[in-house]
């Protein structure tokens, strides 16, 4: 019945393969784009198709096993593929979101050299990404895990020529490296701990079967989950690893949109909702990923107050709501997580796309004024309301639902985080009072970038100004889709103390009840509580709207005030709390150090001299051995013949 | 006498020898066929034998799992001999895909060459699906017979005719030895067929002190080590593979030795299990020896044909790690490794032909030098087929490695596996020096010569596909394997 699940991974590597192959030949950039977008949207078809079909089906969960990959001992691996609600939800917002943005990039990165190889690996991205969510055994779910790291890492450096952009690249490929270092370690204590129960086994279904056979609460589910919990924070950008994103910025605006917002850096939240069975059974993790999530989500947002880049500020503001996902399923709101991880694909692709609008015409008005401005900050820019009407209403109604402001996608989602941070067993009001400040710092931020680009008076250079356009309709196309999804993605799953049916956590049942129920996860409180914290969160952050309105609207002249009084707190947040500093200091120039010495007199010296000392007897021996092979017949004979009587006589005389 | 040849009347059952049959009866037809066709017209042949090998190919698949017993016991097509019968099938289609412009280039399109490469696949078929001495000996002469023929085959060429000379001289000597050894166990025994001698040996448990016997078993197995080329009977190899044909040297290094490793398996575990103490001592020692002198040697090798010569050694070898563990995991390990050596050691020789100059000239290391700018398409399928003789994943080398060394891990053999691994280490260093001359250095050629001809490519496609298959996902054919293995 779900026979034709391959084909939604298959199509982004046919595309992949295509352009890679014969990209450099076709060269006509209407046809590349047209390849690989037509790529991803066969797949979104695809998946649409089977997810109406399990939203039909009483069987929500259905293994599709391609091939037999491999029988190593006792266990058995297997080419699978894993759909139930959870893989279906990911699988239609990664082809949804990915088709729109793949549109997107046609017009947004022509004429750029490597046009095809763009393409090529966007779609290879897909491909790797539809695997991690799609694998229905940790090893394929794996092999997309790694690649959308390598994917993630081409794109970053898709401008190899520019130092800071290949540096970029370097540092989100090793700082995920290390996160890939915990999930292989989880992964591997995990299948040893379950083979001394005598249960081989890597597949998630049977994971979840047999997770009872370790102890709940253990120290050694413990341990795996926090060895998972760190390859998520590498993916997903948490402390302490986070500080790749902010610099993965380099890319082009269409890859931050797809990877570094809507699909990749989701894939540690996917991880733990796909596992939530051994995160429910290990309670001290979960209280660490919600501690963890709440400083993430604060810390990221405190930065994002002082960022100047557009596309930073945007990417702070992505570090601190995959925080909030994470507060989400370290308190059990398994479901609300997956939901914000829905809507925020929807309003962070738009708002990072509109930003990439924003750029691609101050870059385009640079260029016909001969300036070397840069595009992405906002302090030049300003006013372009009139200029770039659809992207202003596009990142508007993005930067409302982001803000939580009642009705739009963002409030949905985003008080249920709240409202089980509070509420759940899991929970502590402590938790809901830092996510409701992120929540009211989110929405201060993000006005004051919609206040500084959009509104006011132009700050653009006067010889450049009067050139900014309004974007093609392949840019603005994929804008006003994803603000009509930003505006009303949410109402899937509106809770039922606001009148709907929360019809998303409903789907989502068959994937996290099981372990909500049988460890207690839950949020209970009357309904009383639960509308004064509704009404709460909505005042801060009307509340946060306002300030970013007096401060960059009424009164302009605020914010530098505001930061000539407090230099030291201003610089400090504006220096990202001097992680990257720390990070240095404490374990970069050490490694280095270390790895000077282990070169220039353990590597070179030690080692080098054995190595090249081994290289050189074994050749002398193979050269000195070449001189057996005469040519001449009567001596091959001849050692035929010593070989038969050597052998002969071992067997009889040994 | 007369009660046996009644008794092989009675008993002939077609079905067991039908692929052979079905090659032979093509082989003559298409004999005939050349003799009336237009000289430099040889295409067709080509195809019809492909035709052929596919039909014997379906009728062996379709025989999966449905052992046929024939000609009173001497022949029987079970799971093993399909299995093997399908790598010289292989074998056999990948060396014809890759000849028909080779013999054109070469001058001399010559239409009995086709009917011969049949004639010693219906040989190598007989080899691994005979149970009885003299089955297994007429099967490895029909197939040496043929070959000592397609080593030689342009007769105007000195160096083809040393090839070929040397073959048939050597393997003439070889061959003494065997059917000595043979002699020797029909001596002792008063049978050839092979489950009647190990019925023997385990009524008489005293037989395998017996020096006649044990003598005997050894001549024997001396025969089919030289057929594998494993040191120290390998010496033919370099200057034959050299010299012969590249399709030729290709398809001896695949189908004829995957057909002497089935005999060897077989009438080893059936009839010498006796003898297996001592035996696996000697497979280890010849083991080791062979993967090790194969990989020195290619290491100061710089003409490509001859080093592909010496790496085929050292991956018989290999293979040969299989024997040691004794046991149905290192059985089906070498039919796997087999399978995967036919294409990856099958699509470099086929490389080599497109790279090659009329004469098998530039067939050296400064002759790829910057391959990979000038031609990228045959630059990436060699060095996917060097990594495959590497033993790197996702290639079938390391599968196939992988499957063999494991069995012998299982088997208790570590160190085995551990100078495996080691001699592995070593032919990095050669497989890699041309990948290095190939994308390291600058060209100096522009390749004008370099012709991609539409079966050759075909054939390499195939491998590249192989290749990569069995390395990503082995599971189902190392299923097959296993069901195969003794």
């Amino acid at each position: 019945m779900y026979g034709n699940l391959w084909l939604i991974p298959f199509f982004p590597l046919l595309g992949a393969i295509i352009n890679g192959l014969f990209g450099k030949k076709i060269k006509n950039e209407a046809v590349i784009g047209g390849i690989g977008t037509l790529m991803i949207f066969l797949s979104f078809l695809v998946a649409v198709q089977n997810f109406f079909r399990l939203i039909g089906d009483t069987e929500k969960v259905h293994e599709i096993v391609l091939a037999s990959w491999m029988t190593v001992g006792n266990l058995q691996v297997n080419w699978e593929l894993l759909l139930d609600p959870l893989s279906a939800v990911m699988i239609l917002v990664v082809t949804g979101v990915g088709t729109l943005i793949h549109l997107y990039s046609i017009g947004y990165m022509h004429g750029e050299t490597g046009y095809y190889r763009f393409f090529s690996y966007l779609n290879l991205f897909a491909f790797s990404m539809l695997m991690l969510v799609l694998g229905g055994n940790a090893l394929v779910m794996f092999i997309g895990w790694e690649g959308v790291g390598l994917c993630s890492y081409l794109l970053i450096g898709y401008y190899y020529e520019k130092k800071s952009a290949s540096d970029a690249a370097k540092k989100a490929f090793v700082v995920n490296r290390i996160g890939d270092f915990g999930f292989l370690c989880g992964l591997f204590i995990l299948f040893w701990a379950l083979a001394g129960h005598g249960v081989w086994t890597i597949n998630f279904v049977e994971i979840a079967a047999n997770a009872h056979l370790l102890e709940a609460g253990g120290a050694l589910i413990t341990i795996i989950t926090l060895a998972f919990f760190l390859g998520a924070t590498g993916k997903s950008a948490q402390i302490p690893l986070f500080t790749w994103l902010p610099d993965a910025m380099e890319g082009p605006t269409p890859v931050s949109a797809l990877i570094h917002a809507a699909t990749m850096v989701t894939a540690g939240i996917y991880m733990i909702g796909r596992m939530n069975i051994l995160f429910a059974m290990a309670p001290s993790t979960m209280m660490t990923i919600a501690i963890i999530g709440a400083a993430t989500a604060f810390l990221a947002a405190s930065i994002g107050f002082a960022q100047n880049d557009i596309k930073r500020v945007l990417a702070y503001s992505t570090v601190s709501q995959l925080g909030y996902m994470f507060l989400a399923m370290g308190v059990g709101a398994f479901s609300a997580g997956i939901f914000h991880l829905m809507t925020h694909a929807f309003f962070k692709a738009c708002l990072f796309l509109g930003s990439g609008s924003v750029i691609h015409a101050m870059h385009h008005a640079y260029h016909h004024a001969h300036l070397h401005d840069d595009p992405q900050d906002m302090r030049n820019m300003g006013g372009l309301r009139s200029k770039m009407p659809i992207t202003f209403w596009t990142f508007l109604l993005s930067t409302i639902a982001i803000a939580g402001v009642p009705l739009f996608s963002g409030f949905f989602s985003k008080d249920e985080i709240l409202w089980w941070s509070f509420g759940s067993t899991a929970g502590h009001p402590i938790f809901w009072i830092i996510a409701v400040c992120v929540a009211g710092m989110t929405a201060f931020y993000m006005f004051r970038l919609v206040f500084m680009t959009f509104f006011g008076a132009q700050r653009t250079d006067p010889r450049a100004k009067d050139h900014i356009p309004e974007s093609p309709w392949t840019i603005t196309v994929p804008l006003m889709v994803l603000a009509f999804l930003a505006v009303v993605g949410g109402y899937v799953g509106v809770p039922k103390i606001l009148g709907g049916g929360n019809h998303f956590g409903n789907f989502l049942a068959p994937v996290f009840g099981p372990a909500q129920e049988l460890h207690n996860l839950n949020a209970h409180g009357s309904h009383a509580l639960e509308y004064t914290l509704i009404a709460l969160s909505v005042c801060i952050a009307l509340f946060g709207i306002y300030m970013a309105w007096l401060m960059y609207m009424k009164n302009p002249a605020l914010p530098a005030q505001f930061t000539a009084k407090f230099a030291g707190v201003y610089r400090f947040v504006f220096n990202k709390w001097y992680i990257d500093e720390l990070y240095d200091f404490v374990f970069v120039n050490p490694c280095k150090r270390f790895g000077t010495f282990l070169w220039k007199i353990f590597d070179v010296r030690l080692v080098d001299g054995i190595v090249n000392g081994c290289a050189w007897v074994v050749k002398g021996v193979g050269a000195g051995l070449r001189y057996t092979q005469t040519g001449y017949m009567y001596n091959y004979a001849v050692a035929m013949v010593v070989g038969v009587v050597v052998i002969v006589g071992f067997y009889v005389f040994g | 006498m007369e009660n046996l040849v009644q008794e092989a009347i009675q008993n002939v059952n077609l079905h067991a020898v039908m692929p052979s049959l079905i090659l032979s009866v093509a082989g003559m037809a298409l004999l005939l066929v050349a003799v009336f066709s237009p000289r430099g017209k040889t295409a067709h042949i080509a195809w019809l034998s492909i035709a052929s090998l596919i039909v014997a190919g379906i009728v062996t698949i379709m025989g999966w799992n449905d052992t046929q017993y024939g000609f009173a016991g001497s022949v029987q097509l079970d799971n093993f001999a399909a299995f093997f019968s399908m790598i010289c099938i292989i074998a056999a289609g990948l060396a014809i895909l890759m000849s028909d412009e080779y013999l054109k280039r070469e001058n001399f399109p010559v239409g009995e060459y086709y009917p011969l490469i049949l004639i010693t696949t219906a040989g190598a078929m007989w080899m691994v699906s005979g149970t009885d001495l003299i089955t297994i000996f007429l099967g490895l002469e029909v197939l040496s017979v043929s070959l000592y023929i397609l080593a030689g085959f342009f007769r105007d060429q000195v160096r083809c005719n040393e090839a070929g000379l040397k073959y048939f001289f050597l393997g003439a000597f070889s061959t003494g030895f065997l059917l000595y050894g043979m002699a020797l166990l029909y001596g002792v025994s008063g049978t050839t067929k092979v489950y009647d001698i190990a019925a023997y040996i385990q009524a008489n448990p005293d037989t395998t002190t017996n020096v006649m016997f044990v003598a005997g078993g050894l001549l024997m197995l001396t025969g089919f080590f030289f057929k594998i080329a494993a040191a120290p009977f390998h010496m033919w190899t370099p200057d034959v593979y050299q010299g012969a044909p590249t399709p030729i040297t290709a398809f001896m290094s695949a189908g004829p030795k995957a057909a002497a490793f089935a005999a060897l398996i077989r009438v080893t575990f059936i009839c010498l299990e006796g003898m297996q103490d001592h035996l696996t001592t000697v497979f280890w020692v010849l083991a080791v020896l062979t993967m090790t002198v194969g990989n020195l040697i290619a290491l100061n090798q710089k003409d490509l044909k001859r080093m592909l010569a010496y790496s085929s050694i050292a991956h018989a070898g290999y293979a040969m790690v299989g024997l040691v563990a004794w046991n149905e995991i290192g059985s089906a390990g070498i039919l796997f490794y087999m399978l995967v050596y036919t294409f990856m050691n099958m699509g470099a020789f086929a490389i080599l032909i497109l790279i090659g100059r009329s004469g098998e000239e530039n067939l050296t290391l400064d002759g790829v030098t910057g391959l990979g700018y000038k031609k990228p398409m045959l630059g990436i399928a060699f060095s996917i087929f060097l990594f495959a003789l590497m033993g790197l994943p996702p290639t079938a080398g390391f599968t196939g490695k992988f499957y063999i060394f494991a069995g012998a891990i299982n088997s208790g053999y570590i160190w085995l596996a551990v100078l495996g691994v080691l001699n592995s280490a070593v032919s990095l260093y050669y497989y890699l020096r041309i990948m290095i001359f190939m994308y390291f250095k600058e060209p100096q050629e522009d390749y004008a010569w370099v012709k991609i001809y539409p079966a050759t490519a075909v054939s390499i496609v195939i491998s590249v596909i192989g290749v990569l298959y069995l390395g990503i996902v082995p599971g189902s054919i190392m299923q097959l394997a296993r069901m195969a293995g003794f």
